[in-house]
């Protein structure tokens, strides 16, 4: 067992977990955070995304024990009460979502992308969305999303 | 998954010292291999040793004609230096086709090579470069370490702490992905270096090789052409779902020459 610390979705949380606990677990089980989605569990479909410290993970494949210290963020996290992120509201304007199971890792993945990269390409986009699987939408509108938010936040 | 216990050193020393006590001890760098591994139950550490915490494991430094990274720095991190894109560009281009953005984000250096997948990408690198690997307790040729399949030189409980790249003239890294996976169905990475070309070969056999055959005639003149006539052939290349022995040794032709034009 291990006793950590961290910030979710900016309140400072504390767990004893055992150690061989995954951070999705530690998400989904303890702190209730059912927006973490598990696709496949086996680090290929990225429907588990989170940002650690800002960056995207799977957080099917860290152990919730790396996780001390850090500052996490799940799809929870990015509405301002009912003010959706600008991320969030450009993929419900492009309508970049049909079942929705990949959306939260879709939207956390391509913050991540934006806060690196303000201004991306196409294809720097559909490259950076590759460890994100839909199987319903074809990914085309996706891209629009992300495109049409990046343009959103420059202006 | 079966249990174990987590550490959390903050030095080398202790990180070593840590694993020695354990009974199955293992390290945990970035865990993007190793966790995919504990979930199937292939590996089964009674103790994890992080290496998260330890400062001295990560760190990008040219110091003359030598590039040393950090055996904890990120497939991101070294995609995104300045120093690295400035002393080896075909390294960072190699690091930022890892897999996908979340891998590269965890995945470090120091597990890819202790790992060793025979279609990892840093492998190539280092052999192809001439790379030293150096531990807690000695520096490792690139030459002697990669062994075979997820085998490599490294004793039980030994720690990378950093990889030493010789810094080539000009240097170069064709992959061909397998879509999925996105790990290398083959892949060339070729350097010119003062003391000649050296094309190294990952993706497909089982482990890691040197094409001599093409490095001699890429000696003898270094360009596209030289390759024309030159029979690759098929004989201990993987053979399997993804690709046949034969189609890999056509890529072996296909991204040496890719990769030459790259250069
Ligand atoms: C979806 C997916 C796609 C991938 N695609 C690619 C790809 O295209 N190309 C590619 O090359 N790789 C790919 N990988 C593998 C990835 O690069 C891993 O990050 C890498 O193989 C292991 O690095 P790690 O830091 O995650 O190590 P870990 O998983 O933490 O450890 C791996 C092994 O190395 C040992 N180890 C770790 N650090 C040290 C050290 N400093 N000293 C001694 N032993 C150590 C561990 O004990 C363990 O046995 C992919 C992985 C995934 C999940
Ligand atoms: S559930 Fe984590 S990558 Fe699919
Ligand atoms: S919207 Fe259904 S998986 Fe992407």
């Amino acid at each position: 067992m291990a006793r950590m610390s961290l910030n979710v979705n900016g309140r400072d949380v504390s767990a004893d977990v055992p150690d061989a606990t995954l951070l999705v677990e530690l998400l989904r089980e303890h702190l209730d955070l059912r927006g973490v989605h598990v696709g496949c569990d086996t680090s290929q479909c990225g429907a588990c995304s989170v940002l650690v410290d800002g960056r995207s993970v799977k957080s099917c494949t860290m152990f919730a024990g790396e996780a001390d210290g850090s500052s996490v963020t799940t799809i929870e996290g990015l509405a301002d009460g009912a003010e959706l992120h600008p991320m969030q509201q450009a993929f419900r304007e492009c309508h970049a979502l049909q079942c929705g199971f990949c959306t939260p890792g879709m939207v956390l993945s391509a913050i991540d992308l934006l806060e690196r990269q303000p201004d991306p390409g196409e294809s720097e986009i559909r490259e950076w969305l590759e460890g994100n699987l839909c199987r319903c939408t074809g990914y085309h509108n996706i891209v629009e999303a992300v495109k049409s938010c990046a343009a959103a936040q420059r202006s | 998954m079966q249990d174990f216990a987590l550490h959390r050193p903050t030095s080398a020393a202790a990180a070593v010292e840590t694993c020695r006590g354990c009974d199955e001890g293992r390290y945990l760098a970035g865990g993007q291999s190793l966790i995919p591994m504990m979930k199937l139950d292939l590996a089964l550490p009674s103790d994890l040793v992080s290496l998260a915490g330890i400062a001295e494991l990560s760190g990008i430094r040219r110091e003359g004609e030598t590039l040393t990274i950090g055996a904890a720095e990120t497939h991101a991190a070294v995609a995104e230096s300045a120093e690295v894109a400035g002393a080896i560009p075909a390294l960072a281009g190699l690091a930022a086709r890892i897999g996908d953005a979340q891998v590269r984000n965890r995945g470090t250096l120091g597990g890819s090579i202790a790992h060793a997948d025979p279609a990892a990408d840093y492998p190539a690198a280092l052999l192809a470069l001439g790379a030293a690997i150096v531990t807690d307790r000695r520096e490792i040729e690139a030459e002697s370490f990669f062994a075979g399949p997820y085998e490599t030189a490294l004793e039980a409980g030994e720690l990378i702490r950093a990889a030493r790249f010789p810094i080539p003239e000009a240097a170069a890294y064709a992959k061909f992905p397998q879509p999925a996976s996105k790990f290398a169905l083959v892949g060339v990475f070729l350097a010119r270096t003062a003391e000649g070309v050296r094309v190294a070969v990952t993706g497909a056999a089982t482990t890691v090789f040197r094409a001599d055959a093409i490095e001699q005639a890429l000696e003898r003149s270094f360009e596209a052409s030289a390759l024309d006539g030159l029979e690759i052939p098929p004989d201990g290349l993987t053979d399997n779902l993804d690709a046949s022995a034969e189609y890999r040794a056509h890529l072996i032709g296909a991204m040496t020459r890719r990769a030459l034009t790259a250069i």
